[in-house]
């Protein structure tokens, strides 16, 4: 498998001088199969320049994986060129929403609308299916199979787990580990922390060993505290789960968007001098990264 | 409203009396989610309180399509699985659905009433936030649109022959309801349901926009404006139907604040059937209540 990072940024795009060595753009990730079947990961603005890449080789056949529908992760979909040319297959995978009883196809419904977005939906050139996910249940691309995983933010958001041929990858999505709501003292304590420690271990156990964990660690443990209950991770609950799952390669995104990359690098390492894994090549994710598994 | 006669008026006091209180926790939840930062642990209280809530917001998750590897069994497992602000958004669909008691009558379709006044509320509320954000709470607004037509419910219950009277009488002669009531019984729904609002102790303002929501010559109100306009498109649209057929000179009569284009005024909504999604869905959760 090939994976390479078009957009790393969370929340809002943010280009200019303090973010050109990681990059801008919001989340997107390209997933390439052994076979080259192609599988993007959240349509973040750093679909747009993955969608340049893709022109020089019509027809298209693409897979979106969307994680969760907040903006950042869904912003690009309408630049995703494919979308605008006959010829062209794109499957949009997601979640079902409890609330609107809707599937994946929302997504596209809500941003194309003319006062938004100048082209409806109806108006699409390519052949575009919707494919709404159930919790657990692989879904086979080519030759690689991709199993949605819920897990933690204040929408339903789904982290993917990617295997070809023996090699796998996990990706997060935007993610705060569980957090009991009581306090240690109220009666509601222990019976929330025995649900939260099993939902730890159910998520461990489906995510497993991979040789590629991409997670949320858009905070530094100092900043986290006036973060709580927005829905992200740190740099050190990040070293964690690839400790506990026994992750080979560790890479941290969704970088906080006032961080420049001076002061990324700066909080990356701090984190590193209070805890490493052992085995596990960890590093920051920028845009053009690429890595063969 | 007319005089009352003295025998009326302890008809329908005793009707009033006779209705079930307003669930606490559903107040207490309409308040709780307009505040974002309302704490988990408060929200997982209130919820697991109403045991009928919890049942409701519990079937929903258990029957759908995550596929949960286990049932969920309490609020907070609820939480854990699929985070607070589903949760949230849940049980204030349960709420909402919940306020509406269920009823049964041959005559009046309470499926389709829980329908209209879902559907009255989620425009009423829409319709605050586009015109007048700075009069009115858009979450008043919908409970106003939620409870508008309520006295209709207490007249099915308490005094069903009148009401179905009236509902033929509006039905064959294209006679506003509360006309119809007014002849039959000697009071409108509109009049009964403020009653009741009043005795659920609810804002002076909430009593007042149930009351006035047929009357013609009240002076202009925010909340009551966009009630009355989200009530006629309702109607006209035919979203739910609680006993009222839509008469096309009743366009001329809205409140003036969207009289220079009431089609403009719908059409700059956009996609109607799409706002109402939410209303198909809680009229649903509503039904799901079995027995
Ligand atoms: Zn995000
Ligand atoms: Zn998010």
């Amino acid at each position: 498998m090939k994976v390479k990072m078009w957009g790393v940024r969370g929340s809002i795009p943010s280009p200019g001088p303090r973010t050109v060595r990681y990059g801008g753009n919001t989340t997107c990730i390209e997933v390439r199969s052994d076979a080259d079947h192609l599988i993007i990961l959240d349509a973040g603005t750093g679909i747009f320049p993955l969608a340049q890449s893709l022109l020089a080789r019509l027809p298209v056949e693409a897979n979106i994986f969307i994680t969760h529908t907040h903006w950042d992760h869904i912003q690009g979909l309408p630049f995703f060129v494919p979308l605008h040319i006959p010829g062209n297959i794109v499957r949009i995978h997601g979640a079902f929403d409890l609330i609107t009883q809707q599937g994946v196809e929302h997504v596209m419904n809500v941003q194309l609308q003319y006062s938004y977005f100048p082209i409806r939906e109806a108006e699409l050139k390519a052949n575009v299916e919707y494919l709404t996910l159930t919790v657990g249940k692989p879904v086979r691309v080519g030759d690689a199979t991709v199993t949605p995983i819920l897990m933690n933010h204040p929408v339903i958001n789904f982290g993917y787990r990617i295997e070809c041929n023996g090699k796998s990858l996990f990706f997060t999505g935007d993610h705060e580990p569980w957090r009991n709501i009581y306090a240690p003292e109220e009666s509601g304590w222990a019976e929330y922390q025995a649900m939260i420690e099993q939902r730890q271990a159910e998520l461990e156990a489906a995510i497993g060993p991979v040789d590629l964990l991409i997670v949320d660690s858009a905070y530094t443990a100092a900043e986290y505290p006036k973060k709580i209950g927005w829905g992200h991770g740190t740099f050190d609950t990040g070293l964690e789960l690839a400790r506990r799952t026994g992750a080979r390669r560790l890479l941290c995104t969704h970088h906080e968007p006032t961080r420049s990359d001076d002061e990324l690098e700066r909080v990356f390492a701090e984190a590193l001098t209070r805890q490493t894994v052992a085995g596990c090549e960890v590093m920051l994710a920028y845009e053009g990264l690429e890595i063969t598994l | 409203m007319p005089q009352l006669s003295p025998e009326l008026e302890r008809r329908l006091t005793a009707a009033v009396d006779r209705m079930p209180a307003f669930p606490k926790s559903v107040q207490t939840i309409l308040t709780m989610t307009r505040d974002s930062n309302c704490l988990p642990k408060q929200l997982v209280g209130v919820i697991e309180k109403d045991p009928v809530m919890t049942l409701r917001i519990l079937r929903v998750i258990n029957s759908a399509y995550y596929a949960l590897p286990n049932k969920i069994g309490s609020v907070g497992q609820a939480v854990v699985y699929l985070g607070l602000n589903t949760i949230k958004n849940l049980a204030l669909a349960c709420a909402a659905a919940g306020v509406l008691p269920r009823f049964h009558t041959d005559f009046f379709d309470s499926q389709q009433y829980l329908l209209h006044s879902l559907s009255v509320a989620s425009l009423a509320r829409l319709l605050c936030e586009k015109h007048a954000r700075s009069e009115a709470d858009p979450g008043d607004c919908y409970v106003a649109g939620l409870l508008h037509d309520f006295g209709k419910v207490v007249f099915a219950h308490t005094m069903a022959a009148e009401f179905t009277l009236a509902l033929g009488i509006a039905a064959q002669k294209g006679k506003p309801l509360h006309l119809a009531e007014q002849e039959v019984i000697g009071a409108d729904h509109a009049f009964v349901g403020a009653l009741l609002a009043q005795k659920w102790q609810f804002s002076e303002a909430l009593v007042a926009c149930i009351r006035d929501h047929h009357a013609a010559d009240v002076a202009p109100q925010a909340m009551l404006d966009c009630l009355r306009m989200a009530d006629a498109i309702c109607r006209q649209r035919g979203f739910g139907a609680a006993g009222n057929p839509w008469r096309e000179e009743e366009l001329a009569e809205l409140p003036a604040r969207f009289a220079t284009a009431t089609e403009a005024v719908v059409a700059d909504l956009g996609d109607l059937n799409k706002h109402l999604a939410e209303a198909q869905t809680f009229a649903q959760i509503g039904v799901g209540e079995g027995g």
